[in-house]
C-alpha cells in the first residue's frame, strides 16, 4: 500500500499526514505536487487539511481545479480509495467527488477540540472497521457541512453518512454530519483529523481506527 | 519631494543632534530617500538607541554584539542533532490602531524571524495586555472598546497563525485599566534546525546576486518602525496606512520555499524583511557580513509600477525575504520559489566596499556606507530615577487589608479576568497543527511538542507580571524570569533557553527608564544564576496614550519572559490535573522563606478582592528556585509526579481550584503551622503570591521516594491527597480557618468572567 499525500500551496496537515502514515499506520507514503498528473504507484490518495490556495476563495474551490485533481477524479472513478481530511474534505466537495458543501461555523468562530464521533454505517473500505465512538481533533471554521434536502435524502438512502457528531454538533452541520462518502464508498471526507490522532502522546489513537482501512485494502 | 527642513527631519523622529550626526558621519546632507532609511534605522525600534547599553547586562547580548554581530535569534543546541530558536516580538502599535491586522502581521513577524534562520517553526506563543473589559471599573465606551480590541488580536493572531500551519500552543492575557489605549501584542515563536544547517543572515561574496524572495512590494507600511517608536496619540488612527496587511497564505508558501531552497545549498546569507524592509534587509545585511551591496530598484516587483524610490525603500510590505546566493547558483533559489508561486528576482550584487548604492530609474538614490545605518546609529543612556513612590510601597503595610469572607473571595477571584478560563480564546488558535502537540493550552503549566526526528520533548510558555513589575522593577524582571522557568519545571522539563518581550514607557522619561534598567537587571541575574540564557529579545518603548488634554496613560512596565525547555522523553510530560487513583499532594517552598508583607503586596487578591495596589511583591529565592528547575524534571524523569502546578496571581488557593477543576475531581489539603510559619493572616496562606511555592501530586506508595530526594534549598510537606468527592478543601490548622468550595462552584466562578 503507496499513499499518495497531496500538496498544495497553503496545505498544512500533508506533513503531518505523511508522518502519521509512515509512523503509526505502517503504510508507504509520498507527496504528490499539485501540478503532478500522475498517480501512477500509488493505491490510495490523502487530500490534506489546510489553507490550499489561502481558501481566499470558497475553501477548496482552488485546489479543487489543480491539475492532480482530474487524475484523483479518474483515480477515484476507478474505485481508488481517496480520503480527504478538513481542508481536503472542502476540496473533495468543490471537486464533485463528495456531495455537499463546508460554510462557516454556526457560532462565526474558528473551533481546535476534540469532538466523539458516531459511526453513521460501516459501509465500504473505509468504514468497515469503525465499530465504536472515536475521538478526534477538529480543527476549522468552515465545517459547517450543508446539503438540499434531495441530496440529504440521497445521502441516507444511498447509506452515504459516514459520521456524526455524537456529543455537541459543534459547528451546527446539517444533521451533526461529520464525514460523507460517495455512492461507492471508496471516497471518504470528513471534517475531523484522523491523522493528528494516530499516537497515545498526541491525540490517542482513535484515528488509527479508521485509518487502518488502508492495510486491509488489496493492492497490486 | 522638497528640500530636507528640520522639520522634515523632526517629523521622521530624528532630533537636531541626530541629524547633525549624521550629516557628520555622512560628509554632506543626505538625499532624501537616505534620510527616510536612516529615520527608520535610528529609531528606537530597529536602533534599540535607549535600550542597547541596558540590554549588555545580558551575556548573550554582549557576546554577540562585540562578535559576530545579532542574527535574528540564537540557536541552543538540544541533542539530537538539533538546535532550538526561539524569538518574541511586540507589535503593539499596529494593533492598537488596527488590531486584526496588527496582531496577525505580528505572528507573521516572528515566523519569519525563527525561518529565515532555516529553522522549522513549531510552535507560537502569544502573550497579550488590555484595558479592562469588566464593565464598572473603567467607563463603559473605554471597555467596549477594549472588548473589541481582544475580540479583533484573538482573531488577528487566530485568522494568521491557523493558515500558516504552526500550532498557537500558549499564551497569557492580562487586563489593567493602564493598558486602555495602548494594548499589548507580543508575539513568540519556537523553531528547530539542525545544527548543522542554521542559515546566516550575513551577505558575502563579492559580485554575488543579491535576490529579492516573496510577495510583491506596495505602499503599505511606510515609516512603520518610526511609527512603533513614539506614544500613541488619540489621532492615532491616522496612522492606519502605517499599519501593515498580512497574508498568510503568501508567508506559508514563503516558509516551505526558503526552507527548501536553504537545502540546496545554493544560498550564502539570507534574512526576512521585516520592520523597515528592503533597508533594513539590504543595510543590515551588508553591515553584518562588512560588504556593499549595488541595488536596482526597477527590478523590484512592485503592485504598483509608480512606486517611488523612497516608497520602494520604506514599504514595510509582508511576507517578504533577501537572500544572496553563490554566483551562478541564483536559478535554484528561483525555481524553488517560483515552484511555490513566490516571485523571485535577481535585483543587485554584492561588492567590497562597504558602501550601498541604490538606483531608481537610472537615478541614484542611496550612495552611503552601510555601517552608519547599524553602527552608526547613537545610543543613550539616561540617569535612571527612582520614583519617591518605590520606598513608599516597601512601607506598606497589609495590616491595612481588611480581610473578607474567604470563601468569596476565593469565586472572585476564580472568576477574575487574569485568572478565569482562556478556552474561548485559545479554542480559536490551531493549537494541534503539525500533529505534535503533547500538552494542549489548558492542561498544564506549560505547552509540551514531542517534534518528529526526536524522542525529546520542548516545553514552552511565556509569562509576565506587570503589577509586581510596577511594584518593583527588579523584582518583577526576577520573578518573570523564575516563574516561566518554574512552569517549564512543573511540566517535567528542564529550561534551556529564554527570550524576552520588554514593553515600557517613554524611556526618556528617568522613571520609566529606572523601571526599564531595573527590570532588564532582574532578569538578566536571575538568567545568569539558572545558567539559561537570554538568547532573543524585543524591546517596545512609548508605550502610552497621550490625550487631548495633554495627560498621559503609560502602561504598567511589562517584560514578558518566554522560555523553552526540554524532556528527555516527551511521553513523561505531566499536567496540573490527574485522572483516577489514589494521590497525595505535597506542597514545595524555599527554606526558610522571609516573606515580605506577607505576600500580599502588589498581589492579585489585594488589588482585585480588597481594592488596593500597594505594597512590594516578595523577590523570588533564585538558589531554591534553581532547585526547583532541577528536582521537579528528575522526578518526572523518575516516573514520580503525576501533576504539578505552581503558585502565582490569586495564591495557593487558586492553584489548588486549578488542580481539582483539571482533574474533575475534590481534594482536602491541610496546612500545618510548620507550613505556615511566618505567615500571620488566614488570607496570606490562601491568596499570597510566595513565589516558589508548587503543589504536586504523586501516588500514595511513592512518598518516600519523593519525600527523601528533596534538596536542601527546598522544605516538601505532604499536605493533603486527591479525594473521591467533588468537595475542595483547604484547612488552616494554625489559623483555625477551612476555606471550602465544589469543584462545581469554581468552575462557574472560572468560565464566568466572560473572555470572549
Amino acid at each position: 500500500m503507496k499513499v499518495a499525500v497531496l500538496r498544495f500551496p497553503g496545505s498544512n496537515c500533508d506533513a503531518d499526514a505523511l508522518h502519521a502514515l509512515r509512523r503509526d499506520v505502517g503504510v508507504d507514503a509520498d507527496y504528490v505536487w499539485q501540478t503532478d498528473t500522475s498517480l501512477d504507484g500509488f493505491d490510495a490518495v490523502w487530500v490534506p487539511g489546510g489553507f490550499s490556495y489561502g481558501d481566499y476563495l470558497r475553501c477548496g474551490a482552488m485546489a479543487a481545479r489543480a491539475p492532480i485533481m482530474s487524475t484523483v477524479r479518474d483515480f477515484a472513478g476507478r474505485g481508488g480509495l481517496v480520503i480527504g481530511a478538513c481542508n481536503g474534505f472542502q476540496v473533495l466537495c468543490e471537486s464533485g467527488l463528495l456531495p455537499g458543501a463546508l460554510v462557516r461555523n454556526v457560532k462565526q468562530r474558528f473551533i481546535c477540540q476534540n469532538v466523539v464521533l458516531e459511526p453513521a454505517t460501516q459501509r465500504g473500505p473505509w468504514m468497515a472497521g469503525v465499530n465504536r465512538t472515536i475521538t478526534l481533533p477538529i480543527a476549522h471554521g468552515e465545517g459547517r457541512f450543508v446539503c438540499s434536502p434531495e441530496t440529504l435524502k440521497e445521502l441516507q438512502d444511498n447509506d452515504q453518512i459516514a459520521f456524526r457528531y455524537a456529543s455537541e454538533n459543534v459547528n451546527g452541520s446539517t444533521e451533526a454530519i461529520a464525514g460523507v462518502m460517495n455512492a461507492t464508498g471508496n471516497v471518504l471526507g470528513l471534517m475531523p483529523h484522523p491523522e493528528r490522532a494516530t499516537r497515545d502522546l498526541v491525540g490517542g489513537t482513535d484515528g488509527l481506527l479508521l485509518l487502518q482501512a488502508l492495510k486491509m485494502v488489496r493492492t497490486g | 519631494m522638497g528640500a530636507i527642513t528640520p522639520d522634515l527631519y523632526l517629523s521622521m523622529g530624528l532630533t537636531h543632534e541626530e541629524y547633525r550626526l549624521l550629516t557628520e558621519q555622512m560628509g554632506r546632507e543626505p538625499r532624501m530617500t537616505e534620510l527616510g532609511m536612516i529615520s527608520v534605522m535610528w529609531s528606537e525600534h530597529c536602533g534599540y538607541k535607549y535600550s542597547r547599553p541596558v540590554l549588555a547586562y545580558f551575556a548573550e547580548y554582549k557576546k554577540a554584539i562585540e562578535g559576530e554581530g545579532l542574527e535574528n535569534a540564537g540557536v541552543v543546541p538540544i541533542g539530537d542533532g538539533l538546535g532550538v530558536v526561539l524569538k518574541v516580538e511586540s507589535h503593539n502599535h499596529p494593533s492598537a490602531v488596527e488590531p486584526y491586522q496588527g496582531a496577525a502581521t505580528g505572528v507573521g513577524g516572528i515566523i519569519r524571524d525563527i525561518f529565515t534562520m532555516g529553522a522549522r517553526p513549531v510552535a507560537l506563543l502569544n502573550s497579550l495586555r488590555f484595558g479592562s473589559i469588566t464593565p464598572g471599573q473603567e467607563d463603559g465606551a473605554t471597555v467596549a472598546r477594549n472588548r473589541h480590541l481582544l475580540e479583533h488580536v484573538v482573531a488577528g493572531i487566530a485568522g494568521y497563525g491557523n493558515c500558516v500551519g504552526v500550532p498557537t500552543v500558549a499564551g497569557e492575557v492580562n487586563f489593567h485599566p493602564r493598558y486602555s489605549g495602548n494594548p499589548l501584542v507580543n508575539a513568540m515563536c519556537v523553531g528547530l534546525v539542525k545544527t548543522d544547517e542554521v542559515a546566516s543572515a550575513s551577505a558575502k561574496g563579492t559580485g554575488n546576486p543579491v535576490i529579492y524572495l516573496g510577495s510583491a512590494t506596495g505602499r503599505d507600511g511606510i515609516h512603520g518602525a518610526s511609527f512603533a517608536s513614539v506614544e500613541m496619540d488619540e489621532e492615532g488612527e491616522d496612522k492606519r496606512p502605517n499599519v501593515q496587511i498580512g497574508d498568510p497564505f503568501a508567508e506559508k508558501s514563503l516558509i516551505e520555499a526558503t526552507l527548501e531552497a536553504l537545502q540546496t545549498g545554493a544560498i550564502v546569507g539570507i534574512q526576512d524583511m521585516g520592520a523597515a524592509g528592503l533597508t533594513c534587509s539590504i543595510t543590515e545585511m551588508s553591515a553584518k557580513g562588512g560588504v556593499g551591496m549595488v541595488v536596482d530598484l526597477d527590478k523590484v516587483p512592485l503592485r504598483d509600477p509608480s512606486m517611488t524610490g523612497y516608497e520602494i525603500m520604506l514599504s514595510e510590505s509582508q511576507e517578504r525575504m533577501l537572500a544572496v546566493s553563490h554566483p551562478g547558483r541564483e536559478q535554484e533559489v528561483i525555481e524553488v520559489f517560483q515552484k511555490w508561486g513566490l516571485p523571485a528576482v535577481v535585483i543587485g550584487h554584492v561588492t567590497d566596499d562597504g558602501w550601498v548604492r541604490i538606483t531608481r530609474h537610472g537615478h541614484t538614490e542611496v550612495d552611503m556606507p552601510a555601517d552608519i545605518f547599524t553602527d552608526g546609529c547613537p545610543t543613550y543612556y539616561q540617569t535612571p530615577v527612582e520614583p519617591a513612590a518605590f520606598l513608599q510601597r516597601q512601607a506598606w503595610n497589609p495590616d491595612d487589608l481588611m480581610a473578607p469572607d474567604l470563601n468569596q473571595a476565593w469565586l472572585t477571584l476564580m472568576s477574575h479576568p487574569d485568572v478565569a478560563s482562556k478556552e474561548n480564546i485559545y479554542r480559536q488558535y490551531d493549537h494541534q497543527v503539525q500533529a505534535h502537540t503533547a500538552l494542549v493550552p489548558g492542561v498544564g503549566d506549560a505547552a509540551v511538542i514531542a517534534p518528529e526526528g526526536t524522542s525529546k520533548g520542548l516545553a514552552t510558555k511565556i509569562d509576565g507580571n506587570a503589577r509586581w513589575t510596577m511594584a518593583d522593577p527588579f523584582a518583577g524582571g526576577q520573578l518573570a524570569t523564575a516563574e516561566v522557568c518554574r512552569n517549564l519545571a512543573c511540566v517535567g522539563a528542564r529550561p534551556v533557553a529564554l527570550t524576552d518581550g520588554l514593553n515600557f514607557g517613554n524611556p526618556q522619561r528617568p522613571e520609566v527608564f529606572w523601571q526599564f534598567e531595573r527590570a532588564v537587571r532582574g532578569i538578566a541575574d536571575a538568567s545568569e544564576v539558572f545558567r539559561v540564557p537570554v538568547v532573543s529579545g524585543n524591546v517596545s518603548f512609548y508605550n502610552e496614550t497621550k490625550y487631548a488634554d495633554g495627560s498621559t496613560l503609560e502602561i504598567l512596565p511589562t517584560p514578558m519572559m518566554g522560555a523553552v525547555g526540554v524532556l528527555e522523553r516527551a511521553e513523561q510530560r505531566i499536567g496540573m490535573g490527574v485522572g483516577a487513583g489514589n494521590y497525595r499532594l505535597a506542597l514545595v517552598r524555599p527554606t526558610g522563606t522571609e516573606y515580605v508583607q506577607q505576600g500580599l503586596g502588589a498581589s492579585l487578591y489585594a488589588w482585585s478582592v480588597c481594592g488596593n495596589e500597594d505594597g512590594v511583591p516578595c523577590r523570588p529565592d533564585l538558589d531554591a528556585e534553581i532547585a526547583l528547575q532541577q528536582w521537579l524534571p528528575s522526578l518526572v524523569e523518575r516516573g514520580l509526579l503525576a501533576a504539578a502546578h505552581d503558585v502565582t496571581d490569586g495564591g495557593l488557593a487558586v492553584t489548588l481550584a486549578e488542580m481539582a477543576m483539571a482533574s474533575d475531581r475534590g481534594l482536602m489539603v491541610v496546612l500545618n503551622s510548620a507550613v505556615t510559619e511566618g505567615l500571620s493572616r488566614a488570607d496570606a496562606v490562601a491568596f499570597g503570591e510566595h513565589p516558589g511555592w508548587v503543589v504536586f501530586a504523586y501516588a500514595t506508595e511513592s512518598e518516600q521516594e519523593v519525600l527523601a530526594s528533596c534538596p536542601g534549598a527546598l522544605a516538601v510537606y505532604p499536605v493533603g491527597e486527591m479525594t473521591a468527592t467533588q468537595d475542595v478543601v483547604l484547612h488552616l490548622d494554625e489559623l483555625g480557618t477551612t476555606l471550602t468550595q465544589t469543584v462545581d462552584k469554581l468552575r462557574a466562578a472560572y468560565q464566568r468572567a466572560g473572555i470572549l
